[in-house]
């Protein structure tokens, strides 16, 4: 893989689930990349497929999931791979840290146990290596005393800190890729902050890139170079974060800017997009968002846009941004 | 909708609607031989403020801050171990049954969960109406009409009444719960995390809707949340709260554009405002938050406080005012009244 490959290339996804009516088509035709040792993030409201898109990278959804195009690792393609290489992957180049650290750590089996598992998997560590390592491990997520926190089980442990034994449990691979799935949402704010920063200085040390999916602007705002946005299983606006900000293209993204609470607009009326994010098993025709956007055409509903380069690396899906103004306008 | 005060039997003169002095809410942890208690939580520990008629006043703070017992206590949804809580100048202690009774319409509550606190197995039109009928405000036809305009008022169609909770997505049920919650004519509601599991464009509609009815209603708010962006947008005054106590309390301008506290200023600086170009900054803050079981000695911060001192250890803060109108007053030996902006 040469130095301008992007590490991790995602395209075409799709994510199909059968259900008893319709089947649920929760990611329809994703494009994106992650460079080494950027982070980028994918963001959207409950249901946009997000979390499936990165379920989906890893090899993690259920068998009644169907997934079809191409997700690439260092030029190695995912999508397909039988689950013994799959587990290679997992947890060694690629790590995903989850929202809710509790469902993720296994309560019955010390944190440390936990950690060497991932050690003497992916690194071929002994029983030995791998309890000196999963301390050191400990001691940079930041855990204080962790000669004495390897030996304990997840419920003993603050949020915060089983979500820095998450972390500790991802890196211990050495990934290339590290996937995190809402990892603060469930935390406090300072907490949250403390997280974001350990996350951000272990990119630094271990040239780690990083798909940050969530639904929070301020942590898009602060801690991925370029943003992805999604709406019912589509990509509908991708730039540079500081141009999503600055330029949103997308009605959706603007509208969603304009649903944020943000100083000097105090108790003015929020810009609410009316009606619902569709189901997955009962998609309108062409572009999702149509049905509720103040800038829908005829042809909206009919044809699905295409993600278009309006400025400089700056792609978004509207009709609206293809036309040429109307004469007279 | 909107209905006069004077009707609504409440003295339009009183100034504050809701005053809370040295409030205390402390929970039993049982355990050992008969199930006494070894120990006590203590979850609010001498927490005092007033919200007047027709204000909103934010309360924030992290885990274990005790924000949401301070709501709930309020309402007596929980007993008070101690403390004094007035509404429209009634000492709720010191009211009969009857007269409690009488008062219970006018304080009403919409909660985190939409999911949870709705009963599944009831229409929701009945979930609506139920406080109208149990306090002999309506019956029949007339209770009919209200809840249908109580739906309309959140909007949702009138039709929607005889359908079950399940049938609904969380921005809606949240307004069945916004409705309900308006069905006896409440002076006051508080909302303990009301828009927390929304997500954000359905926050923005519950929060316009909560804004207009406020407005039309004459309503009072305690909005209690986490999230410092959406307290700046909705509070005028906020008070913040730190494992069990009051660290700070100001106009919402005042404690986000100069807070005193050394807590409110790391929780501020932590919080990532939705702009790139915002710097962030955060303080760092040692270790996790002490249990509220046995809570810090002299000032509960000081075990993480960047700028402890001294006294901090052994002396409770003791409550200076920074500024009188509007009112800021902190709870820190760094600050004296001396200090006054």
């Amino acid at each position: 893989m040469s130095e301008n490959e992007p590490l991790f290339e995602v395209k075409g996804l799709e994510v199909e689930f059968e259900t008893d009516s319709a089947p649920a088509r929760a990611v329809r035709g994703v494009d994106f990349t992650v460079n080494r040792g950027e982070t980028v993030a994918l963001v959207g409201e409950s249901g946009c497929g997000k979390s499936v898109t990165a379920l989906a990278a890893m090899g993690l959804l259920p068998g009644s999931a169907r997934v079809r195009g191409s997700v690439r690792l260092g030029g190695k393609e995912l999508v397909g791979l039988p689950e013994a290489d799959l587990r290679r992957v997992r947890g060694g180049e690629i790590a995903m840290v989850f929202q809710e650290p509790m469902t993720s750590l296994n309560p019955v089996f010390r944190i440390g146990q936990q950690i060497a598992e991932v050690l003497r998997l992916h690194r071929g560590s002994d029983e030995r290596a791998a309890r000196r390592e999963a301390i050191e491990l400990l001691a940079r997520v930041g855990i204080p005393l962790p000669e004495r926190r390897v030996d304990q089980y997840p419920h003993e442990l603050s949020g915060g800190m089983k979500q820095r034994v998450m972390i500790a449990m991802a890196i211990a691979g050495r990934p290339r890729l590290l996937i995190a799935d809402e990892p603060t949402t469930a935390l406090d704010v300072t907490i949250q902050a403390q997280i974001l920063e350990l996350l951000q200085s272990l990119r630094r040390d271990h040239d780690m890139a990083m798909l940050m999916i969530t639904h929070d602007l301020g942590i898009v705002a602060h801690f991925a170079e370029r943003v992805n946005v999604m709406y019912a299983g589509k990509l509908v606006e991708a730039s540079r974060v500081v141009d999503l900000f600055d330029d949103p293209l997308h009605p959706y993204t603007r509208a969603l800017l304009g649903a944020l609470p943000r100083p000097g607009r105090s108790r003015e009326r929020l810009e609410a997009i009316p009606g619902r994010v569709p189901p997955p098993d009962r998609l309108p025709p062409g572009c999702p968002f149509a049905p509720r956007c103040k800038l829908s055409m005829p042809v909206c509903a009919e044809r699905m846009p295409e993600l278009v380069e309006h400025a400089p690396e700056h792609r978004a899906a509207c009709f609206a941004l293809d036309e040429p103004p109307a004469a007279g306008t | 909708m909107a209905v006069p005060a004077e009707a609504r039997g409440v003295a339009a003169a009183t100034e504050d609607l809701v005053e809370v002095e040295n409030l205390v809410k402390h929970f039993p942890v049982r355990g050992g031989l008969f199930g006494r208690p070894r120990a006590f939580v203590r979850a609010v520990d001498g927490v005092s403020f007033t919200i007047r008629r027709g204000e909103t006043l934010g309360l924030v703070g992290e885990s274990g801050s005790g924000k949401t017992t301070v709501g709930r206590t309020l309402l007596r949804l929980i007993e008070p171990t101690s403390g004094t809580m007035r509404f429209a100048g009634k000492d709720l202690a010191k009211l009969s049954e009857e007269e409690l009774r009488r008062l219970r319409p006018k304080m009403q509550i919409v909660f985190q969960d939409p999911y949870a606190s709705l009963n599944p197995r009831l229409p929701v039109g009945e979930a609506i109406g139920e406080s109208l009928r149990v306090h002999g405000i309506a019956r029949g036809a007339e209770l009919d009409r209200r809840v249908a305009a109580l739906l309309e008022r959140v909007g949702l169609p009138a039709r929607a009444r005889s359908r079950y909770p399940h049938e609904f997505s969380g921005g809606q049920r949240q307004r069945i719960c916004i409705a309900r919650a308006l069905a006896p004519n409440p002076d006051f509601i508080v909302c303990d995390e009301a828009v927390s599991a929304l997500d954000l464009s359905i926050q923005a509609q519950i929060l316009n809707l909560l804004f207009e009815l406020q407005k039309e209603l004459g309503l009072t708010y305690l909005f209690i949340t986490h999230n410092l962006n959406v307290v700046r947008h909705v509070a005028d005054r906020v008070a913040v709260m730190y494992l069990g106590k009051l660290v700070e309390v100001a106009s919402a301008e005042d404690l986000f554009e100069a807070p005193r506290h050394p807590y409110t200023r790391a929780l501020l600086s932590a919080n990532p405002v939705p702009d790139p170009r915002a710097p962030l900054k955060p303080v760092p803050l040692e270790g996790e938050v002490p249990s509220p079981i046995d809570p810090p000695p002299g000032c509960r911060f000081h075990t993480r406080c960047p700028e402890v001192f001294e006294p901090c250890s052994t002396v409770v803060p003791a409550e200076s005012v920074v500024r009188r109108e509007p009112a800021h007053r902190v709870y820190c030996h760094l600050v004296s009244e001396s200090d006054a902006a």
